[in-house]
This record gives structure tokens, C-alpha cells and sequence, in this order.
């Protein structure tokens, strides 16, 4: 029997299961190895049990907290897709400010009406099995993990930084053009797109195990910035993971 | 007649986004019949303080995937409007080209994945791979081309990387762009007039319901405008960008996470229909022929009809792209850098019609460059009071179908205005009663 699979989204922008409705040249074949059962963003079905559940996005509230828990318990493999999932993502930015502050942003008086949380990785909830990042997540990297799972295999892992790949694909470095990159302390495995496109890296795919972050400060602050903004800088995709 | 009804459809599918359906009827009154909204926040507003001007484009395209290129192309012509950035005609042709792009590829999406499995009575394009194979393919290439079209312009479809403030972080090559050409004349026109015959074949299944309301889109003198003009209502004509906050008259209701707005009624229809109603004379000889064969006809108001709208609209942006090409050659392509110096620093407001209908992003910055507040106002919350309102005409005209029909005419006529969740609940919470 084919594996029965799922997809779920949280608190995100979908993003990452539209990136999945974009398969036009592999949605077929994928569809001959895998039985999609639940995905409400392009269908009606709905069901019990998963082989695989893939999530997409951040756990922000307490109804989150439940479904997530519901999902857990009725999925052998549970994947978490994109930076939202992953690490918190970019929603992870309101935790750098008091939540105080933040519901009174939103909300102004009724600031106390709402159940909110900060924005956490689906990790920090349940067990995740595997993770798919970036942000999106590319279609190369969910192919790739899908294929191990459905062989049995395991999926590949990034240990290396963005810059790695960035030098194999013989770019020239944006801090000679003047720009403040993350390439050299975020995990790898996005074939460094944004760079390639002249555009510095975010570190949307998570800092690296073993950061040398007071060095990358240091690199950043000599090419113009002040320290304040090298840390947002650094904050953007990774308020969950870098305490400065 | 008197009758008891009670509606609810819990997570409503194929829209993007989490919306229930609610329709209470006691003693043959209506009491309520309303989209509810219980997408999570995000708190937008709140992460977008402090930031650079780097940052803030690719902070908003991340409110929501689908609709990535419209806000990080919305947000980045506010920022300019801020910081005093002039930008050339190359980059607004390049903008403009992706503005087609996403659009194809969003009406298209909507039109065959999300719309049609309802005209065709599954729950899913899954099961039409089957039984339409061809059609499914053809939908499948027409998106693949407008994927393509946003690869090779912003880098990649969903959150884009090349559109920068000033300008793009890498011009596409000449051949490229002369390759999407091609593709679109041999592949997308034909798979385009196609597109017609099938949606023109299912036409009948299209709901017959009218509300006339009020029509807010873009207006431009020379084009059909989608990524520049000034704001058009139907019934009090044109206003600048500039005074979006007296059009979209923002407010809270109970049952919605997102909030509401109005202009000069209870309610206001924007994305394709409103585009068509307010513009439709600006389009070519070929889209204005597809609106005739799919039976669309200004004005228009059936808010089901916003799907053929969308498909009339597929038709203008594949021809339309093609004449940006032509230009693009016509003025040689020029690898120029962004211009990032601001000139000043204060308030600006960029407003594009993004495939759902008109945004707006409103930023202030300080004078080094880092925002102190944000605004961003979403197609889906300005139709929601609309949606509503046609809810509560549609229920009693059709109150004598089975609870069945009628709870699917209701989930037709939400998807038909293609509503985007996490855009329009992308800062706002409101207590949800039931």
C-alpha cells in the first residue's frame, strides 16, 4: 500500500505547501508513490491515520498546542516543514519584544481579550521526526526527503554554511559588493539561491550547530553596520535560536 | 416560508487560509449568515518595528506565500514613496512582467485547482487527473510558465529574491526573456483560448445570483492598471493612493479575525471582478473576445463570475507580458544597480492590484532608515463586509435547495472571490463568538 500522507499548516503564509502545488512537472509521478489524505488548502478529504504528517508553520496559540498534539498522536512520522516550523521563522520576532508590547501594538486597549503565545517551534511541543528548511523550503529539498521516506531511507543532512555553496558556484562574495550577508553561519542545502541572485542571505535556513557568532558580528560591524542592526540582522530568522 | 437552518462548515477547503461558513436561520429568519475568520495573528505590525528598509520587503512577503510578489512589490513602492528612491523604466517594465506572472499563475491556480472542482462536482483536482487528464496538464503547464516567468525575473515564485528597494539584485538575461516570449506565444495563448472552451463548457454550473455593490480597483489613464494608478470607486470615481485610510474605512467585527472595511456603502468588492467592472475597456481585442465567449459582460454582478473574470484576466497577462518583452528589447536591457540612497526619510504608501484585488502597504521610517510604524491593508479583509453581504441576499433565494445545496452554493461563492486568509489575518484578533 501506498504511504498515506498529510499536510497541516499552523501560523505561516502557506508558502511552503503552495511550493507543493507548484509541482507541475513531478505532481503526477509523486502521486503514484504516495496517497495525499488530507491537505486543505487543495482538497475536501480528511483522515484518521497518517504514515507521514507534514506541518508547516509556528505553534502560537493554545488551540495550536491541541491540534498539534492531535496530529502527533495519529502520525507514524511527523515532518517539520519550512522556518516557521522549524526554528519559529520570522514570527519568532515578536518574542524579542515584551508580549505586553506587543498585544498593545495589535490590539491597543483590548490587549488582554486574547490567548497568545509566543511563537515556537513545533519541536518545542512535540517530536519532530524530520525537518525540511528555509523559506520557503524548495521543492528540491522536500523531494529529496520524500523519496528517502517513501525508500526507507535516511534523508540528507546540511552541516556545512551557505557559503560553501555559494564559493562552489563561484560568486562573487556580496561583502565585496558592499552588503552584509549570513552566508557564513547558516546551515546550507539551498545551493546559496539568494546570494546567486545578488541578494544577501537572511538565514532563513538556521544558524549552524557550532556558530562562531562574536566573529560574524565582527565581520558584519566592519562593513558598515552597527552592532544594533548586525543582531536584528542575525534575529530575523533566528530570534528562537540566537540569544544576543 | 418558515424553515430552521444551521450552517456551519468548520475550516472551510481549497481557500487559502482558516475560515468557517455560519448561517442561522430560525422561523424562516435569518439571523446570521457570515464567513467567520479564526486564522491565528501574526503580528506583523508588531515585528516590523525598528527595522531597515532591507529588511522590510522581505519581512512582508512572508505574510502570506501565495501572495508573496504582490506584497514584497507593494511594500518595496512604499519604501521608495518613503525614502525618496526614483526607479527606471527597466524596473518598472521587470515589475510589471512579474505582476503578470504572479497573476497567470494565481488565476489560474484558482480557476482549475480550487474553483473547478466544484463545477465539475469532486472535492479535489486530484480525481480530474483521471477523468481530465489533458485539462489538468494544461493547467499544470500554464502555471509552470508563470513559475517560470517569476524564476527567471525575481529569482524564485514563492518570496521572491531579486526585487530590492530601487530596483532588482540581478537583471535576467536577454535570452531569457526572449525564451519566456516564445513559450508564451507557442505554448501559453494556445493553452489560454483552450482554457476559454473548458471554462466556457462549465458555465453552466456557475450560480446565478446578482448583488450590484460597490467597485474598488486601480486606475491607470493608458493600461489596465495592476501595479500602478490611482484608486477608482464605481460610485465616487478616482481618489490618490495617498488617501487609501478614507476608502478602506477599516473595522472590527465579532465574528472575523481579520477586519472589515467599507467606503461609500456597508460593503465594497475588490480582485477581478471589480478590475473588470471599473477597467474592462482598457484590455485588448483578446481578452474582451474570451469575456464574450465565457459570458462575461460589463457590468457584471454576479460575484461568482469573479473566476471567468480571473481567467479573462490570464488572457490579458500572457499578451500584455509578451508586449513588456517587446519593450524591454526595444529599450536594451542594462545591467544597472538598485538606487538605495534615500533622498528623505518620512511616510510613504504603495498600493498595487495584486490578483485578489487592491493592497495597500504604509510605512514611516526614521532618519536612519528603520521603520516606525507599518499598515498593511489585504484584498480578502476589504471583501469579507462584501462576502457577507451577499451571503445574507443569497440564503433566502435559495432557501428552498436541501441543506447540502445550499451550504455548497455557500462554500462556491467564498471560494469565487479566491479569499486569502493569512493576508487578511495577518495582525488582527478578535473574539470569536459563536
Amino acid at each position: 500500500m501506498k504511504p498515506q500522507v498529510a499536510f497541516f499548516d499552523f501560523t505561516s503564509c502557506e508558502g511552503c505547501q503552495l511550493n507543493k502545488l507548484n509541482f507541475e512537472n513531478d505532481l503526477l509521478d509523486i502521486l503514484k508513490h504516495v496517497d495525499i489524505v488530507e491537505f486543505r488548502e487543495a482538497m475536501d478529504d480528511k483522515a484518521d491515520h497518517y504514515d507521514i504528517a507534514f506541518i508547516e508553520g509556528s505553534i502560537t496559540s493554545p488551540s495550536c498546542v491541541e491540534r498539534i498534539h492531535d496530529i502527533r498522536r495519529r502520525s507514524d512520522i511527523l515532518v517539520a516543514l519550512g522556518s516557521c516550523a522549524v526554528n519559529g521563522g520570522v514570527n519568532a520576532m515578536k518574542n524579542l519584544h515584551p508580549i505586553d508590547e506587543v498585544r498593545e501594538t495589535v490590539y491597543g486597549d483590548d490587549k488582554y481579550l486574547f490567548a497568545t503565545l509566543p511563537a515556537m517551534a513545533v519541536s518545542s511541543v512535540v517530536k519532530v521526526d524530520y525537518e525540511v528548511r528555509g523559506c520557503p523550503m524548495t521543492q528540491q529539498d522536500f523531494l529529496k526527503l520524500l523519496l528517502a521516506l517513501v525508500m526507507g531511507k535516511q534523508p540528507p543532512k546540511y552541516g556545512s554554511p551557505v557559503c560553501v555553496e555559494c564559493k562552489l558556484k563561484e560568486n562573487e562574495c556580496l561583502y565585496n559588493r558592499g552588503m552584509v550577508c549570513l552566508g557564513p553561519i547558516t546551515r546550507g542545502g539551498c545551493d546559496a539561491v539568494c546570494p546567486s541572485f545578488g541578494q544577501f542571505c537572511t538565514g532563513c535556513r538556521g544558524i549552524l550547530d557550532n556558530p562562531n557568532i562574536d566573529g560574524m558580528l565582527e565581520v558584519m560591524t566592519s562593513h558598515g553596520i552597527s552592532l544594533d542592526e548586525a543582531k536584528k540582522r542575525m534575529q530575523l530568522y533566528n530570534s528562537n535560536e540566537v540569544q544576543l | 416560508m418558515s424553515r430552521d437552518l444551521d450552517i456551519k462548515v468548520h475550516h472551510l477547503t481549497r481557500v487559502e487560509g482558516h475560515g468557517n461558513i455560519v448561517v442561522n436561520m430560525k422561523d424562516g429568519v435569518l439571523e446570521k449568515a457570515h464567513l467567520s475568520i479564526v486564522e491565528p495573528p501574526r503580528f506583523f505590525e508588531a515585528m516590523m518595528k525598528g527595522r531597515s528598509f532591507h529588511e522590510a520587503a522581505i519581512i512582508t512577503s512572508r505574510i502570506c506565500g501565495i501572495c508573496s510578489l504582490g506584497h514584497q512589490l507593494t511594500s518595496l513602492v512604499a519604501t521608495e514613496d518613503a525614502l525618496g528612491l526614483e526607479i527606471s523604466e527597466q524596473t518598472v517594465l521587470l515589475r510589471k512582467l512579474l505582476v503578470h506572472g504572479a497573476t497567470l499563475q494565481s488565476n489560474i491556480l484558482h480557476a482549475y485547482f480550487l474553483a473547478a472542482p466544484d463545477f465539475l462536482n469532486v472535492g479535489s483536482v486530484f480525481p480530474l487527473i483521471a477523468t481530465h487528464k489533458d485539462v489538468v496538464l494544461r493547467a499544470l503547464r500554464m502555471k509552470r510558465l508563470a513559475n517560470d516567468i517569476a524564476d527567471i525575473v525575481s529569482g524564485r515564485a514563492v518570496h521572491p529574491i531579486t526585487p530590492v528597494p530601487g530596483g532588482f539584485s540581478r537583471i535576467p538575461e536577454k535570452a531569457e526573456l526572449l525564451e519566456i516570449k516564445r513559450r508564451l506565444l507557442e505554448e501559453a495563448l494556445p493553452d489560454g483560448l483552450e482554457t476559454i472552451e473548458t471554462m466556457k463548457s462549465l458555465a453552466g454550473a456557475i450560480p446565478q445570483f446578482e448583488r450590484e455593490t460597490e467597485y474598488i480597483s486601480l486606475k491607470h489613464p493608458d493600461e489596465y492598471a495592476l501595479y500602478e494608478g490611482d484608486i477608482f470607486s464605481s460610485d465616487s470615481g478616482a481618489t490618490s493612493v495617498h488617501n487609501y485610510l478614507d476608502v478602506t474605512n477599516e473595522f472590527i467585527v465579532n465574528h472575523s479575525t481579520s477586519k472589515h472595511a467599507k467606503y461609500n456603502r456597508d460593503s465594497y468588492f475588490v480582485g477581478a471582478l471589480a478590475r473588470w467592472n471599473n477597467n474592462h475597456a482598457q484590455l485588448g481585442e483578446e481578452a474582451l473576445a474570451a469575456a464574450e465567449a465565457m459570458g462575461l459582460k460589463p457590468n457584471c454582478y454576479n460575484p461568482y463570475m469573479n473566476t471567468i473574470a480571473q481567467v479573462v484576466e490570464a488572457v490579458h497577462c500572457i499578451l500584455d507580458s509578451v508586449r513588456i518583452i517587446d519593450r524591454l528589447m526595444e529599450i536594451g536591457l542594462k545591467n544597472e544597480k538598485p538606487n538605495q540612497n534615500p533622498t528623505r526619510y518620512g511616510r510613504g504608501i504603495g498600493s498595487n492590484e495584486v490578483p485578489r484585488g487592491i493592497l495597500f502597504h504604509d510605512y514611516t521610517y526614521d532618519n536612519k532608515g528603520n521603520i516606525i510604524k507599518a499598515n498593511c491593508i489585504i484584498p480578502t479583509g476589504q471583501n469579507l463586509a462584501n462576502i457577507d453581504a451577499d451571503m445574507m441576499k443569497l440564503v433566502p433565494e435559495i432557501i428552498n435547495k436541501t441543506k447540502e445545496e445550499i451550504t455548497l452554493n455557500l462554500e462556491m461563492l467564498v471560494r469565487a472571490y479566491d479569499p486569502c486568509i493569512s493576508c487578511s489575518v495577518h495582525m488582527l484578533e478578535v473574539d470569536f463568538i459563536e
